[in-house]
């Protein structure tokens, strides 16, 4: 095999600036999976018919059926459909917080599940109103409980994002592709890539096994 | 819900009442057309075997539960119906609330909130529940504490406290509400022997120096004997007996309570 240090070096500065866009990507997606996921899980809870349903039908649709797919209604279909189109950027975001909350719903349902009965019953004997329960008593013990779930959805969520070159996304490998077509070597900005994606999930996957040993000593 | 045909009027003399109340979990009937009133500032202890439905009446009355039939009163009000022409109807959220203003309730397990402070567990419900300003809520809460014993642990979380402590904070957040009925529900069964002393002394406290209805259902024979105006005891969903506590304890008219109470004092 022929490798070129020098190859590989000079597809640095491109591939970096791949990386700054996949971590924009999957920070704001997480965010999005992060909010829309809690209030999914509330909304759900509180049992109000058809838009419990409503719920259900969602998330289970999501999960079902391929991230790739999503992808491709929210930046083909919907513009068609509807003559709403946003950029590949936006479409990106979009479609990795609308599926992974679907996750993180589920997540976040274990954690408020998971908060003993006696609280919610404590609330109702002080006759706190129901917003205020959630808001001071259950979710400050839910979401704590729930945090390295979530950190490890952020995690793949990151891993995933390459899926969005095919919607034209300037992520990493995207640029590794383009750096490929430019000098006819793709194993090096290729491999690159993927060193660049190991030295951020191997990171942030100890900081989240922290965190869940943390939890485990503190519960 | 079934509407309650050719309802009692209330009693506007009672404290509490409860009229042909029934209460299944499944096909299991805890309470059986169960009737009995209580009156304004009476001491009524519960006492019976577990499974005969006292936590059932506490929980009810805290509209944790609903009654699968009959009509609970509290103050003259009814707690979980309203009045629809001459039936009576389910009554809404909005009434609920209302009603639960005026009943307090300390649990065997304190369910007191982990994520905040002594001070904030006591002030959290009269400031948001009640609108009471936040000073007042805090003075009113110091007050209390120190009532229970505990003027130093206001800033203290639940986990770093025993049992026994965590329970009088409890209690003084239930007081914290100035609710007209107190309902204890065991509260000294998850306590450590050595603890439950200094929670009984602080419910004497209450006992002797308030006005409060309270209904107590508990295990603790001798205190039972001490503080309660009135016992009554339970056997599968009835009251079998309800007497003053000299009567019940020394002579009891049932063989059934006889048996029960040679069976709870031999234990102890």
């Amino acid at each position: 095999m022929n490798w070129s240090w020098q190859a590989a070096v000079e597809s640095l500065p491109l591939l970096l600036k791949g990386l700054l866009v996949t971590v924009e990507l999957t920070l704001l997606g997480s965010v999005l999976a992060y909010l829309l996921g809690l209030a999914l899980a509330v909304l759900r809870r509180a049992r109000i018919p058809v838009l419990s349903q409503a719920i259900w039908l969602f998330v289970e649709f999501v999960r079902s059926t391929p991230l790739l797919i999503q992808v491709f209604v929210l930046f083909w279909l919907l513009p068609s459909l509807t003559g709403f189109k946003m950029s590949a950027f936006v479409s990106g975001v979009v479609a990795l917080g609308l599926h992974y909350a679907s996750y993180t719903a589920e997540v976040y349902r274990a954690g408020i599940d998971a908060v003993p009965k006696g609280q919610w019953e404590a609330a109702v004997a002080l006759n706190l109103p129901r917003a205020h329960v959630w808001r001071a008593v259950i979710l400050p013990q839910a979401i704590p409980r729930v945090l390295p779930a979530l950190g490890n959805y952020t995690i793949s969520m990151f891993k995933e994002t390459p899926l969005l070159l095919s919607i034209g996304v300037l992520d990493v490998l995207y640029q590794a592709k383009a750096v490929g077509a430019e000098t006819f070597r793709v194993v090096e900005p290729y491999t690159m890539a993927g060193v660049l994606f190991l030295l951020v999930s191997l990171p942030a996957s100890i900081l989240v096994r922290r965190l869940e040993r943390r939890r485990a000593h503190s519960a | 819900m079934p509407t309650v045909p050719d309802p009692l009027p209330p009693d506007p003399h009672a404290m509490i009442r409860f009229s042909g109340v029934v209460k299944r979990f499944g096909d299991n009937v805890v309470l059986d057309h169960l009737d009995f009133t209580v009156a304004p500032g009476e001491f009524v202890s519960l006492i019976g075997p577990s499974g005969s439905g006292k936590t059932t009446i506490l929980r009810l009355l805290m509209t944790l539960e609903k009654v699968d039939g009959g009509t609970i009163e509290v103050c003259g009000d009814y707690l979980s119906h309203v009045r629809k022409g001459d039936r009576l109807g389910r009554a809404d959220e909005k009434h609920l609330r209302a009603m639960r203003r005026r009943i307090g309730m300390v649990f065997q397990q304190f369910n007191l909130f982990p994520n905040m402070n002594v001070l904030r567990n006591i002030t959290e419900a009269p400031v948001r529940s009640l609108g009471l300003a936040a000073d007042e809520a805090e003075a009113r809460a110091l007050d209390l504490l120190d009532m229970v014993g505990l003027s130093d642990k206001a800033q203290a979380h639940p986990a770093q406290l025993s049992g026994g402590q965590q329970q009088r904070v409890a209690i003084a957040r239930a007081l914290a509400m100035r609710p007209d009925v107190l309902l204890l529900d065991e509260v000294t069964s998850a306590l450590d022997p050595e603890l439950v002393a200094d929670v009984l002394r602080v419910l004497r406290d209450i006992a002797t120096s308030t006005d409060i209805t309270i209904l107590c259902v508990t295990h603790e024979m001798q205190f039972a004997q001490d503080v309660s105006d009135r016992v009554m005891m339970f056997d599968h969903g009835r009251v079998l007996e309800d007497a003053v506590p000299e009567k019940l304890f020394s002579e009891p008219g049932h063989e059934r309570t006889r048996r029960f109470l040679r069976a709870v004092i031999d234990r102890e």
